[in-house]
């Protein structure tokens, strides 16, 4: 069934609301056995994309293939699918089995065989005869994941699972999602939580104001950062001026009595020779690891991107830095 | 692979765990009751001058068609608009279209099964109301022949198929009070607003019908057609309300069953 094509496959997806642009254009592609992040803070129409892709929502323009299929035009492109979009929701008067019973009966084949087994795999199992109004939120997150499961998926979408959960949860969801895709689950997961995708995903999107800003591995975006530098000097504002007027440093940003910027080895030692002339004394200079976090925000932070960027070409991203 | 079966079992289902069933079905089995205790506690010396009024008394058969006579003016529509109204919002509400729509399912098939659904409940309602109208009655003025509308008398079996068969008939304006409660449940996306709007379109329907002037429009309203089962009551049978009002029903509720399916099937599920 559809071997060899991409799970996921967007090209040029639009969403209007009227005047409101919500998604610009977006391109992405997640291969088989990717576990891969959809980032963007709120509102980058991250929640829009993934409802086109699971053809809740008609698309403005553009398409979406799962498997080489359009969801617009038959659940069919569904079969191997499966994922919720913003908080799984159910039934509220219903008991959690009788929720998955009634979505297996909805999905056809073995599906009810596999209720057992999908609450069993979510720690469900002593509250299944519980009324799905009297869980908790962490509870039907899990319960989402055990009716996605019910399908057996080979492509999970999951939008922002861990959201509003406390540690605890947060940490079982991402060991959950961890275990699934080590069964070969291809996960195209959303989510504003930086750790949560560094911690899971191999490959990002960042999603900025409904465009893509970057696309790729999440090993090739740091190694694309450049070193991160830290620098304490005796006079901040001259050694920010210095940095900036220094040629190959980049990003460049003073906070809390400390400078930070990126460029590789040899430019840091020019920069701190320029420093010294300038009269401004090194305290430290050191170079420190690159987190997503450093590089989400050297992304969706500052002045927006003109004109419809081509998303998922590395140029942008390029840019960008 | 799941069929429109599979949704209709799971909407029965559903509805046999909601309030809003139990709140319909028993005004179903409750207003029959009240109405025979006030029979019988009403002063003898009064009677009323609708059809089969004066039977009330003589006949326990007369009541279930009294009760088709006046709860034609907002009862039954609204115990309709309880589950009509609310099936396609309360998915709104839970927000579990998403849900559904990411299965195995296509949308015409969750259309379909929930239409069934609610008619399956009106269908129950108006022969739970029907059948407790007959037992209280019986037990009140005993089971007994009725006089026609057109004075020839009926014996008391042939007088109980009678009742079920115009129970029968009165689904037809119920099933276009059924489409119009769907329509306003896809439409408004919620429950509370769409229950109200059927009722209300159904006494606006009836409103119209009293105006001066428009008289003429009588035949063609909707209101009119809850009357038409009194056709089987005359001698020869009437046909002619019964077959306009399959007519003059399909006109008011296959426009809106079809906006329903149309709005359903179109729409985007961008919210819950």
């Amino acid at each position: 069934m559809s071997d060899g094509l991409a799970p996921v496959e967007v090209r040029g997806l639009v969403k209007r609301y009227g005047e409101l642009t919500a998604v610009a254009g977006v391109d992405l592609t997640v291969n088989t056995g990717d576990v891969y992040g959809y980032l963007g803070p709120n509102g980058a129409g991250k929640t829009t994309s993934l409802r086109m892709m699971l053809g809740l929502i008609r698309p403005t323009e553009g398409s979406v293939r799962l498997f080489g299929r359009d969801p617009m035009e038959s659940v069919r492109a569904l079969e191997g699918v499966a994922g919720f979009v913003e908080a799984p929701t159910f039934y509220p008067y219903l008991s959690a089995r009788k929720n998955l019973e009634m979505l297996a009966a909805y999905d056809g084949g073995g599906a009810s065989g596999r209720v057992d087994s999908a609450l069993e795999t979510v720690e469900l199992t002593d509250r299944a005869k519980d009324r799905v109004g009297g869980y908790s939120h962490g509870m039907r997150q899990r319960l989402g994941i055990a009716a996605a499961l019910l399908r057996q998926p080979r492509l999970l979408l999951l939008d922002e699972p861990a959201t509003g959960l406390d540690p605890a949860g947060m940490r079982d969801m991402r060991l959950l999602i961890r275990r699934l895709a080590d069964q070969g689950i291809t996960v195209l997961l959303s989510s504003h939580l930086l750790t949560e995708v560094e911690d899971v995903c191999n490959r990002v999107a960042i999603v900025r104001s409904g465009r893509i800003v970057y696309e790729g591995e999440i090993a090739e975006l740091k190694r694309g950062a450049g070193t991160s530098y830290r620098l304490e000097t005796t006079d901040d504002e001259l050694a920010l001026a210095v940095c900036r007027a220094q040629p190959g440093v980049g990003d460049v940003r003073s906070q809390n009595a400390r400078i930070t910027f990126t460029s590789d080895e040899s430019t840091a030692a020019e920069l701190s020779q320029a420093l010294i002339e300038a009269g401004a004394l090194i305290r430290a200079l050191a170079p420190q690891t690159v987190t997503l976090e450093d590089l989400f925000f050297r992304f969706t932070e500052g002045d927006e991107p003109e004109g419809p960027a081509p998303p998922s070409d590395p140029a942008p991203a390029q840019a960008a830095r | 692979m799941p069929s429109v079966a599979t949704v209709y079992r799971w909407e029965l289902f559903k509805l046999r765990h909601q309030k809003r069933t139990y709140l319909g079905l028993g005004a179903a089995v409750l207003v029959p009751i009240l109405f025979v205790l006030a029979i019988h506690f009403r002063h003898r010396s009064r009677g009323g001058d609708f059809a089969f009024s004066s039977y009330l008394d003589r006949s326990g058969l007369a009541v279930p068609l009294v009760i088709l006579l006046f709860g034609a003016v907002w009862m039954f529509p609204l115990i309709t608009a309880l589950v009509a109204g609310d099936i396609f919002a309360s998915e709104d509400h839970n927000g579990t279209l998403k849900t559904i729509f990411t299965r195995s399912l296509e949308r015409w098939q969750v259309f379909a099964g929930k239409t069934l659904a609610a008619s399956t409940y009106a269908i129950l309602a108006i022969f739970i109301c029907g059948t407790v109208a007959v037992i209280a009655g019986s037990i009140q003025s005993g089971f007994n022949s009725l006089q026609s509308l057109s004075g020839t008398i009926v014996s008391a079996p042939k007088a109980l198929e009678l009742v079920y068969v115009s129970l029968l008939i009165y689904l037809i304006p119920i099933a276009a009070i059924v489409c119009i409660g769907l329509l306003l449940s896809a439409l408004t996306r919620n429950s509370a607003a769409a229950v109200v709007g059927t009722l209300m379109v159904s006494l606006l329907i009836q409103l119209i019908g009293i105006l001066p002037g428009l008289g003429s429009l009588q035949p063609y309203l909707l209101s009119t057609q809850f009357n038409a089962w009194q056709g089987l009551l005359r001698t020869p049978i009437d046909w002619e309300p019964i077959v306009r009002a399959a007519w003059v029903c399909a006109l008011y509720g296959l426009p809106a069953l079809l906006a329903c399916f149309l709005v359903f099937m179109r729409r985007d599920v961008a919210g819950g």
